[in-house]
């Protein structure tokens, strides 16, 4: 693997899978413990419909628009799945696996029916992604990371995800112990003044900014994965909330990592003659690294119950 | 002739007027109009599905109520919370969480601390010297998750304890908890009274009534009684609100 192929073909997909599973991996944890992680599930299904509608509407597949019709279509849903919980009773898994599934069928009836599919997007795109498709065709080798001229050719994904994954980290640092107290306890957080509606709905914003981005370039199954997965993997790894968002951004980041290198070039280092999806392979390398912790941690331990 | 002088009355720690919560249609409390004095310690009982968790929460404005108003220190609550430690049922959260028993302590110093402040010398030492106050200062660095139930209750009741509050509001905190907790527990509450705070509990087990509370508030969604416990918690107003039963356990 040399600089001139592996800078433009596989850095940028690797960056882009890693900003995007640390995108969704650090909201994830406290979904995960607010026994939410079904919302995650919503917003990633949810966004085909965005973006097919977006697209529909304006025309253009730019970032910024389909950024803005996701959000659109993840806060509709949230608006849906409120209504439905009212007006049925029906309890908020129900009401969401309503709203997503029927909103991921419409995005596809949507896309099949209307031009989009020809242009833009199909949906193998909206389930896998456009990892390998993410490439720096400008780049020459690694001399190119210093060059101004080759740099602002990168996919426009990059620059994206770079971004809100760091105003999502640093929105969850300035949040940490609000976040922290009204996950907990609720009740409690709120006789404290701590504004436990708004962080709910912040967070629930967050998740649906993490998978909205992380979709475009990932698609919905890693999206989903990585909200859920590194989450859960570092719970089983530690006790302590601070270092299980370490641990779930460290575990996201090396599935990211490893899923890319491996569906890049081990098939090839085998001598077969095709490539896998490397969002499969990360979304499925996460999950292994769950079934490991799971098997192997010495801390799990069953809680004490009773007097 | 000196002007009379006017007897004061017991400043009101809680005062709820006329609270109606429902949920649906369905009314969980009616009307409820109670005082909870300054300096005392009240037991809210009455049989399941009284209402009494819920009169409390929508008290603290947790929950929403359809007519009412609520006053604590003379104040609108929310003005008031400062003031308030509410510890809710031991139950109501996952004691999973990643969190070791020092920091559920500490959360009852989220006031001092604020968004991003950090815990000086001085706080932590309030945390440490109030989680000793229940017996459980060797317990600091243990995982919540195993701790048991009652020692789950002492750290709830330590939280309180560091937000240093003038009215702390209790939901159960004997239920599920041995013997030993129940009477480090009471032993803390009685010790809040004698400072001059107020306590309020919602309690299940009768015979203690009259050993641990001083006044006692008997519901069933409307108020039965209210008032000091020698004349309020009587069987024939115990009998009202719980149906029938037999009560030999209660002097008549």
């Amino acid at each position: 693997m040399t600089g001139s192929e592996f800078v433009p073909f596989t850095l940028p997909p690797l960056v882009i899978a890693t900003l995007a599973a640390i995108a969704c991996a650090a909201p994830g944890n406290f979904l995960l413990l607010r026994r939410q992680a079904m919302l995650g599930d919503a917003m990633a299904h949810v966004v085909l419909p965005g973006l097919v509608a977006a697209f529909l509407l304006t025309g253009s597949a730019a970032p910024p628009v389909m950024l803005g019709g996701a959000l659109a279509a993840a806060a509709f849903s949230a608006g849906l799945i409120e209504l439905i919980r009212r007006a049925t009773g029906a309890d908020p898994g129900a009401a969401m696996g309503v709203t997503f599934t029927a909103m991921f069928a419409a995005g596809v009836l949507l896309l099949e029916t209307s031009g989009a599919a020809a242009v833009h997007l199909d949906v193998e795109h909206a389930l896998y992604g456009n990892l390998e498709g993410l490439i720096w065709i400008e780049a020459a080798g690694w001399s190119s990371l210093t060059d101004p001229a080759a740099l602002a050719s990168l996919p426009p994904e990059l620059p994206l995800l770079a971004a809100i994954a760091a105003g999502i980290l640093l929105l969850l640092a300035l949040l940490w112990r609000p976040l922290a107290i009204a996950t907990f306890d609720e009740g409690f957080a709120a006789t404290m003044g701590i504004p436990t509606r708004t962080l709910s709905a912040a967070l629930t914003g967050l998740t649906a900014l993490a998978a909205v981005a992380a979709f475009s370039a990932v698609g919905s199954i890693l999206t989903i994965a990585m909200l859920v997965c590194p989450p859960a993997t570092a719970r089983l790894l530690t006790d302590s909330l601070p270092r299980q968002l370490a641990l779930s951004i460290l575990v996201a980041a090396l599935s990211a990592i490893l899923g890319t290198l491996i569906a890049g070039y081990l098939p090839l280092a085998l001598g077969l003659s095709f490539t896998v999806s490397a969002a499969g392979t990360i979304a499925a390398l996460s999950g292994l690294f769950l079934g490991l912790a799971a098997t192997l941690s010495p801390r799990r331990h069953p809680a004490q119950r009773g007097a | 002739m000196a002007s009379p002088t006017p007897i004061p009355l017991p400043e009101t720690a809680l005062a709820i007027t006329g609270l109606t919560v429902a949920y649906g249609s369905v009314p969980a409390v009616a009307t409820v109009s109670a005082r909870f004095p300054k300096g005392s310690m009240t037991a809210v009982i009455g049989p399941n599905g009284a209402g009494k968790s819920t009169l409390l929460k929508a008290a603290l404005g947790l929950i929403p109520a359809l007519t009412g108003e609520v006053r604590a220190f003379g104040q609108p609550v929310p003005r008031a919370m400062p003031r308030i430690a509410y510890v809710p049922q031991r139950a109501a959260v996952d004691w999973d969480f990643p969190a070791r028993v020092i920091d559920v302590v500490q959360m009852g110093l989220y006031r001092q601390t604020g968004l991003l402040g950090r815990l000086t010398p001085a706080l932590r030492a309030r945390a440490a010297d109030c989680l000793d106050r229940l017996g459980m200062a060797g317990f600091a660095t243990r995982q919540i998750g195993a701790l048991s139930g009652g020692q789950q209750q002492r750290v709830f009741l330590a939280r309180a304890l560091a937000q240093d509050a003038d009215l702390v509001i209790l939901d159960e905190p004997f239920a599920g908890v041995d013997a030993a907790t129940e009477s480090a527990i009471i032993a803390v509450l009685h010790g809040l009274r004698a400072q001059g705070r107020t306590v309020i509990a919602v309690h299940h087990d009768l015979s203690t009534v009259p050993a641990y509370f001083d006044r006692v508030l008997l519901l069933n969604r409307h108020v039965i009684a209210e008032g000091p416990t020698a004349a309020t918690f009587r069987r024939a107003t115990v009998a009202e609100a719980y149906g029938n039963q037999l009560l030999t356990a209660i002097p008549a």
